[in-house]
This record gives C-alpha cells, sequence and structure tokens, in this order.
C-alpha cells in the first residue's frame, strides 16, 4: 500500500515536473508579447493567437492536414494487408518479419531522411536508373516536391502504423471467419462484414498514432520538401529558431496540441462505442 | 427397414503435418437421426466434424451428401450448417444480425429473413432478446443464439462441436433436453460431437467411439454401454471393473466355464471361444452385489474388504480390495427398508454379481 502510493506520486511528480510545467510554460508564453531582444515579454497580448487566423498560417494548416491525411491513407492502404499477412504467418515468420520492420528504428530518422534525399535527388539512384535505362532523357524531378515529403513520411510512419493492425487482427477470432463461411460468407463478404468492423479500432488507433506525428515531422518536409510542402511542425520550428517569435511558435504548438487532443478525444469515444456495442473488449472471444 | 443415408464418409485419410489424425475413416449417417462422435481428446472427433463443414480437406477418401460428391465443396457452399464450440458469435452484431447473417448470404428477401429470424428465436426461447449484442447474453443464451443461427439456415445436417461442455453442469442438463427436443421437432440431422459419455448415452439415437483416428465402435446407446466390442469401449463409457480369466470348458452354446480369481465361474459370451482362451470379464459397479460375511444365509461370492465408502445421492459407492488385491468399484442403490444401509472401513465382505449380468470379450493380442 505505501509502495503504491510511492509510486504513484513518483509518477505524478515526474509527469508534472517533465510534462505538466513545460506545457503550461509554452501555453504561458503563447499570451505574452513578442520581444526581439528578451524572446517574450509582459504584458499578455492576444496578438499571437489572433494571428493564427492569418490566410498564410491556415493555407499551412490545411496542406499539413492534407499532406498528413494522405500519409494516413497509404499507410493504411499498405500497412493493412501487410498486418493481415503478418498476423496469418506462423509464429517463427512473423517474428521475424515484425523485427524487420522495427529494425530501421535503430537508425535515427533523420539520417535516414538523408538517405531518402540521396534515392530520389536528381543524381540519385532512382534517377540514375531510369536515365541509365533509358527510359528518361532527364532527371525526373523527385525531390523537393509533394511527392517526397509523402514518401518520407509514410517511411518513417508506416511501422506504427502496422503494429496496432496487427495486434487488431491477432485478436480477431478465427472461429468467427468460419463461422461466417459457414453461414455461406465468401472471402468479400468476411472481409466487409466481419474482418473490416472487427479491426476497426485497430485502424482508427493505427491512423492516430500516424496522422498525429505526421503534421509536426518538419525535418522531414525541410530536407525533402523544400520551402513550398509546408507541414504544422516547420512553422513552429522557424517561429522558435529563424524569427525568434516565441510567443506566436508557442501558440501554434498550443493549436497543433489541441488538433491533438481534439483526435485523440474523438478516438476514445469511437473506442468506447465499440465496446460497448461488444467489440473486442467481449469476454466471449 | 434401411433409413436414407443424408452423409457418407468413406476411407477418409487426414493428416496434418506428416501426423495422420483419421487413417481409412468411414462413417453413415442415416437421415433425421441424433448422431453423436464420442471420443478422448485428441481422438480426431473434431477433424471430422470440420471435414464435413468444409473447413478441412481430405487427403483421401470422399463425403457424400444426400449422393453428392461435396469433398471439394467449399464450406460456404455446403447445405450444412455448425455450432460452435466457442459459439463464435459475431460480437458486433445484435442477436436477429447473427441470426439473419446466413440467410443474408443466401439472398433471401427481407420479409422472409424477418419472419424465418423471428422463427427460430422464439424456437430457442428468445424472441425478447433479438437486440441484444452477444456480450450482453449469459453462456445458455449464446448457445441458443448460436443453435438459432444454425438452424434458420434449414440445413440437411447439424454440426454440434462440444457445444453444450462450456456451460455449467445444471444448464448442460437442461440443454441436453432442449436440443433434444429441437432435433425431433425439426427433423434436421444432427452430428454431435463430445468428450462427454452421459452427453452421448442421454441424446444420441446413435452413436460411434473414437479412438486414436479410428472408430472403435457403432451403435445405441444400449449398445455401447452394454455389450463394448473392446476394451477402449468399455472403459470409456462409464465405470468398470475388469476381471482376467481363462476358459476352461463349453457348457453350451452361450455358456463356458472359466477359471476368474482362482474360481470356477459360470459365464455367458456370445463368442465363440476355446478352452484355454483368455477373456476380459465385464461387470458394470451397479452390476455387483455386497454382501456382509456375517449374513450366512447368502452364497459365497468373492471376499474382499471395504476400502473405501461414500455417498452419491442416489447411490452407495464402495471400493472393495479382493483378497488378490485386485480393487473393484460398486454402486448400490438405497433400500427403503433397511435405513442403516452402510458399510464400515475394513469391513469384511464377499462380491458377487448376477449371473448372466457379465459382459465378456476375448483379450486383444
Amino acid at each position: 500500500m505505501q509502495f503504491r502510493r510511492f509510486s504513484i506520486l513518483l509518477t505524478l511528480f515526474w509527469l508534472g515536473l517533465f510534462v505538466l510545467v513545460p506545457h503550461l510554460l509554452v501555453v504561458l508564453t503563447s499570451v505574452m508579447t513578442p520581444d526581439s531582444e528578451h524572446l517574450a515579454v509582459w504584458p499578455v497580448s492576444g496578438e499571437s493567437w489572433y494571428r493564427l487566423r492569418e490566410h498564410l498560417y491556415l493555407q499551412v494548416f490545411w496542406q499539413s492536414l492534407w499532406l498528413s491525411g494522405i500519409t494516413t491513407l497509404i499507410c493504411l492502404l499498405v500497412g493493412y494487408p501487410f498486418a493481415f499477412i503478418i498476423a496469418k504467418l506462423p509464429r517463427l515468420w512473423r517474428g521475424v518479419l515484425l523485427f524487420l520492420m522495427i529494425v530501421p528504428f535503430w537508425t535515427n530518422s533523420l539520417i535516414r531522411t538523408y538517405a531518402i534525399k540521396l534515392i530520389l535527388g536528381n543524381k540519385g539512384l532512382v534517377n540514375s536508373l531510369l536515365l541509365g535505362l533509358g527510359i528518361v532523357d532527364e532527371p525526373v524531378q523527385l525531390l523537393y516536391t509533394e511527392f517526397a515529403v509523402i514518401f518520407g513520411l509514410v517511411y518513417v510512419l508506416l511501422p506504427f502504423m502496422v503494429l496496432p493492425l496487427v495486434s487488431g487482427f491477432d485478436k480477431l477470432d478465427e472461429s468467427l471467419l468460419e463461422a461466417a463461411r459457414d453461414l455461406g460468407a465468401g472471402f468479400w463478404q468476411r472481409f466487409r462484414l466481419i474482418i473490416l468492423p472487427l479491426t476497426m479500432p485497430g485502424v482508427i488507433a493505427g491512423s492516430l498514432i500516424v496522422f498525429l506525428p505526421a503534421m509536426g515531422m518538419f525535418y522531414v518536409a525541410d530536407l525533402l520538401g523544400g520551402a513550398k510542402n509546408l507541414l504544422l511542425g516547420n512553422i513552429i520550428k522557424n517561429q522558435f529558431l529563424v524569427v525568434r517569435n516565441w510567443p506566436f511558435g508557442s501558440a501554434f504548438s498550443v493549436a497543433l496540441i489541441l488538433i491533438m487532443a481534439l483526435l485523440m478525444w474523438l478516438y476514445f469515444i469511437a473506442n468506447r462505442r465499440i465496446n460497448r456495442q461488444g467489440g473486442l473488449q467481449d469476454e466471449s472471444l | 427397414m434401411e433409413q436414407p443415408r443424408i452423409l457418407t464418409l468413406s476411407n477418409i485419410t487426414k493428416r496434418f503435418a506428416s501426423q495422420e489424425v483419421l487413417t481409412a475413416f468411414s462413417l453413415a449417417i442415416e437421415d433425421g437421426e441424433f448422431f453423436t462422435i464420442l471420443g478422448p481428446s485428441g481422438c480426431g472427433k473434431t477433424t471430422v466434424l470440420r471435414l464435413i463443414a468444409g473447413f478441412e480437406q481430405p487427403d483421401e477418401g470422399t463425403l457424400l451428401l444426400n449422393g453428392v460428391d461435396i469433398t471439394r465443396m467449399p464450406a460456404e457452399q455446403r447445405p450444412v450448417n455448425t455450432v460452435f464450440q466457442s459459439y463464435a458469435l459475431f460480437p458486433h452484431m445484435s442477436v436477429f444480425d447473427n441470426v439473419a447473417f446466413g440467410l443474408k448470404m443466401a439472398g433471401v428477401g427481407r420479409q422472409e429473413t424477418a419472419d424465418r429470424v423471428n422463427e427460430a428465436l422464439a424456437m430457442v426461447r428468445l424472441s425478447d432478446y433479438a437486440m441484444r449484442k452477444p456480450h450482453q447474453l449469459s453462456g445458455g443464451q449464446k448457445q441458443r443464439v448460436a443453435m438459432a443461427r444454425a438452424i434458420v439456415n434449414r440445413p440437411r445436417v447439424l454440426l454440434l462441436d462440444e457445444s453444450l461442455s462450456a456451460l455449467d453442469h445444471k444448464l448442460r442438463q437442461e440443454m441436453r433436453i432442449e436440443l433434444k427436443q429441437l432435433q425431433r421437432k425439426l427433423g434436421i440431422t444432427f452430428v454431435f460431437v463430445t468428450h462427454d459419455q452421459e452427453e452421448a448415452l442421454s441424446m444420441s439415437d446413435r452413436l460411434m467411439v473414437m479412438n486414436l483416428g479410428q472408430a472403435q465402435q457403432v451403435g445405441t446407446p444400449r449398445e455401447i454401454y452394454e455389450s463394448p466390442r473392446n476394451l477402449f469401449v468399455a472403459q470409456f463409457i462409464g465405470e468398470i471393473n475388469l476381471f482376467d480369466a481363462v476358459i476352461r470348458e463349453k457348457l453350451d452354446e452361450y455358456h463356458y466355464e472359466a477359471e476368474l480369481l482362482g474360481e470356477a465361474k459360470r459365464i455367458r459370451c456370445d463368442r465363440r471361444l476355446q478352452p484355454g482362451d483368455r477373456v476380459n470379464v465385464m461387470l458394470r459397479p451397479e452390476d455387483l452385489r455386497i454382501h456382509s460375511l456375517t449374513d450366512a444365509t447368502v452364497p459365497r461370492g468373492f471376499p474382499g474388504r471395504v476400502m473405501e465408502r461414500y455417498y452419491t445421492g442416489q447411490t452407495l459407492n464402495s471400493l472393495i480390495m479382493l483378497e488378490n488385491g485386485q480393487t473393484v468399484t460398486a454402486h448400490e442403490f438405497f433400500d427403503e427398508d433397511d435405513p442403516d444401509f452402510d458399510y464400515s472401513i475394513n469391513e469384511a465382505v464377499d462380491v458377487d454379481w448376477v449371473a448372466g449380468w457379465e459382459h465378456v470379450i476375448p483379450v486383444e493380442s
């Protein structure tokens, strides 16, 4: 009992000191007045929040949603069948494949993004190959395009989609599929009526943990997208490090956090509803 | 009169990896009967069911359903439905949608679907639960939904895989009667798989005892219980006392004199035996008679001592060690006239049985 109380207090203290306090500082900074010398000064000002409405930032905001959304969709389209296959494999193979998927994480994602730059560049692997085979006469512009940003985001984030999906397929009781077959359902009917609804929690979880970080991955957009393809993370980084307008950067950060919180909240609502409908928490499974 | 055969399995061999689960297995099920496959876990009984359902393909042999070869027909096309051990109800669908699933797949119209689902739910007494989700149902209710979901399709054969084993004892006994009544009402052929011999005996028209991928005996519950064909069947169905005996002399067509526990006994056996043949004399616990040795009026049987006695409500069960060290079990019903009927531990008794109640099979070499 003593130990339990101690652990809870320690965790609360830790979270408070390293999560809550820094976030409060960011919120606080967002309502201060920008100052080129001292970064942020009193008095309280709503200017930074007001500026979020500016056309340029709204445009970045929509572009960011678009890039993250497309990334999430591609991860889902690639990850869903992949997770399905992994979950069906014998134990050993599945372990090997999941391991292989994790291995790239041993290298920093920044370095891996630089590697993509080398592959997609005008003198990169892809263009050399295309030129060498005579398919094109001039290098194709791959780098510094929207395609490159999406490619980079998908590459970095795909495993985050696959893992929750695999666990979703794991929970899918094989006998339910046999029951559906027994009752006359062909493959597509089984997929549409049984597999898809029952793996929906995994789809939602995977989509969230791809979509949310995607909006903040400024270095991918920086390295692969050039100046045109911005994510919310790029604006925040620029405000803090280049423009040195900390209150505005803070306001942007808080706005991003609020969007994520909203999406998380929607996820929990959806999850609760699925569970209440006797989804994956059903004790009979 | 020969019943038409609805389902015939001929010479089925099934291997998983390199292990043979069924070896040249054959089975013929008659139309409208309640047929049970009984055996210990791992005997291949579930594989037989899965072959009939179409979830597994045999390596050799053929399956005929109503005269049509269904060996290679996919599960979703077979006019056969299964009640799964775990029920396998779709957790995201209401009871109604679960039951309607098969009809929707078959393209049955909306109105007819609703009518047939309601009829099936009424049959399993769950009409008020149509809008519930499976997780809001008790085990017995889930079991009945699984039944309704299968019978609503009016299959030619209904397969039941250990369908009662997840229920508690009392519910299981109720469901047994319900299942049997349902089968009579529907007239559908039931193929029921279980490891519970009591279930098998009480519900089946005929049953098959299986072991190690092979049929041991097929017959009515009474034939199986009273005339087990081999030692496995005898020991698997109910409790049994076994005595080794050697045939000494043939007395008449059905009777022999045998040496049993050092004494000469007259035994009955339908099979042809020769002097010198070794046989197993089998007696059910309820066939044994115990007499206190103080009672001078009874003829002497085999002497022994009471090792243990326990009360089951209906019977008094006793464990008796005979002089040769063999232990036998006897179940005796209470005698209304003798309220004090009981034995004390270590009491010297005399064990015998009613002549002709023994079942004799030759020792398998």
